[in-house]
């Protein structure tokens, strides 16, 4: 046990060595690797965000029911009755013409100045389902019945936001996946380049019995240092652009007396910003120090 | 114990460059591989450090077949042995302390423990001083004698030096060669290839004398 954190410190010290000796072409590889794994991440935070947004505004959606204007009593009765029978209706609220036509006098203090009620009785209706799709069954079932002027969906809007959500959720996911190849690339070929500079010491070590693993060794803890940098870089620059957008928006955000703001994404998912390029680091120099040494190996 | 039996050897598009070559070496013994130079000292020796596999005939080391082993087990073989190679392979990009120090790495063994085996390999080639230097600032002689504290910092129980007095002055290959029979002395087999008729015959010691890929003595 001893023994084996020995091995593990020897090559983690090896690593750090190796790393002072080349501070600046370290750092550069954490930033461009903080960059590349930053830029999903601000992504994911704006569509996390504004699925949270839009969590909060989706109990909204309503349909709103005019009626003829010309429709009889008895008609809008039995409309009542058979949208509250059914199951897609949360709930039904009955706004008389006269009702509407009352409180569109106290808003605008009698400004308005007609002879006759030009509005029609209407219904307000809550969809059960807010899928967008579903909405738009409901409000078509309702368009048919008897009766109805009207059937209006004031929620197109959320569906255009959820087709946007939608299409950026993947959008993200294809981002995630070319820039995680791009990592890989980056990772990779640092490593075969540090294989390369390093060979007389592989060659002297293997010929005097160093196993595989012992060779990789060190250059899978470099791989494994240069994701973690990259990750705990990314974290901060994600940090200092919502910093950044959230200071910009302040005033707009006052104007519209709305308190919107990006936040910082949960816990669990700043662990992955970090523990995704600590594993493409791991794999990548797994993959580029063994096609190195199989290199290496057929060269002799 | 190591036993050549009937070995030849050619590298991939290369001549025979070892003919049926039979011997066997028993424990604690010094024995000099002497011969022209392209007779097949060099790869003799590299068959024996198992870093060269024989084209034909057996290989063995202890009791364990060269040929006949799976590439995974090597590594553990090749560290029975200290090797002096010809061409030093010493590492140019690390002081002296840290040259010594990676067959013990290798071996698993580092700080303390390590730090003072280092020290005591330098100690014995006279090199104690010089921990902290390049090895491209040592001379030709103490380069050599770097290469010998790596190849015996392990405590090998075979030492294998390929012409470690090679360009070296009478007066330091003789002190070199002390180096070897100190080993000698205390049960380590030492294996000595050189072209210097005067060295051997100082010694008295067995000989290994390749002619052209064959053995003649
Ligand atoms: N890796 C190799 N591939 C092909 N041929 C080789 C290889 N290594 C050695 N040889 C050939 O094998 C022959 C013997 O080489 P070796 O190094 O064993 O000689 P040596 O006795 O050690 O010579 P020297 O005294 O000059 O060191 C030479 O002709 C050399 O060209
Ligand atoms: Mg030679």
């Amino acid at each position: 046990m001893k023994h084996w954190i020995n091995q593990h410190a020897q090559a983690l010290r090896l690593v750090f060595g190796r790393m002072r000796h080349r501070l600046l072409a370290t750092l550069v590889m954490w930033c461009v690797m903080g960059v590349t794994v930053c830029l999903p991440a601000i992504l994911f935070v704006i569509v996390d965000n504004l699925n949270r947004l839009t969590g909060n505004i989706s109990t909204e959606p309503q349909i709103s029911v005019f009626m003829k204007l010309d429709a009889e009593p008895g008609s809008i009765t039995r409309l009542q009755q058979w949208l509250t029978q059914q199951k897609d209706v949360a709930r039904v609220t009955f706004i008389s013409k006269d009702a509407a036509w009352k409180q569109l006098q106290q808003k605008t203090a009698g400004a308005i100045n007609l002879d006759k009620n030009p509005l029609p009785d209407a219904f307000q209706v809550a969809p059960r389902n807010h899928d967008p799709a579903a909405i738009e069954a409901l409000q078509s079932l309702i368009q048919k019945q008897p009766g109805v002027e009207l059937a209006q969906m004031d929620a197109t809007w959320i569906k255009r936001l959820y087709a946007i959500l939608e299409l950026s959720k993947k959008a993200l996911l294809v981002l995630v996946g070319l820039l995680g190849f791009a990592l890989l690339a980056i990772i990779g070929n640092t490593i075969r380049l540090q294989v390369v500079t390093q060979r007389e010491e592989i060659e002297v070590s293997k010929l005097i019995g160093a196993t595989n693993r012992f060779i990789r060794r060190p250059f899978l803890y470099a791989g494994i240092v240069y994701g973690l940098g990259g990750g705990i870089a990314a974290l901060l620059l994600l940090a200092g652009v919502i910093q950044l957008f959230n200071y910009s928006i302040a005033d707009i955000a006052a104007l519209y007396a709305s308190d919107f703001h990006l936040g910082m994404p949960e816990p669990f998912v700043c662990l992955a910003i970090i523990l995704i390029p600590v594993a493409l680091g791991w794999l990548g120099s797994y993959v580029a120090v063994g096609r190195s040494l199989a290199k290496l190996e057929s060269s002799r | 114990m190591i036993k050549f039996d009937q070995v030849s050897k050619r590298y991939p598009g290369s001549e025979q460059i070892l003919r049926n070559v039979s011997f066997s070496i028993e424990p604690g013994e010094l024995v000099f591989v002497a011969g022209a130079s392209g007779a097949g000292k060099s790869t003799l020796l590299k068959l024996i450090a198992a870093t060269e596999r024989p084209t034909s005939g057996t290989v063995l080391i202890g009791n364990q077949n060269v040929s006949k082993l799976r590439a995974a087990a090597l590594p553990f073989l090749r560290r029975k042995f200290g090797l002096v190679f010809q061409d030093h392979k010493l590492l140019y990009d690390r002081n002296c302390f840290e040259n010594v120090a990676l067959p013990l790495y290798i071996n698993g063994i580092t700080g303390h423990e390590a730090g003072k085996r280092i020290r005591a390999a330098l100690d014995k080639v006279g090199l104690l001083g010089k921990e902290k230097a390049m090895p491209i600032t040592l001379s030709g002689g103490e380069q050599q004698r770097l290469a010998i504290a790596r190849a015996v910092v392990s405590r090998p129980s075979i030492l294998i030096a390929d012409e470690p007095t090679g360009n070296l002055d009478e007066g330091y290959a003789e002190e070199i060669m002390g180096i070897f029979y100190a080993f000698q002395q205390v049960g380590v087999t030492v294996i000595v290839a050189t072209h210097d008729q005067h060295e051997i015959a100082n010694s008295g010691a067995r000989v290994l004398r390749l002619e052209q890929g064959t053995l003649t003595a």
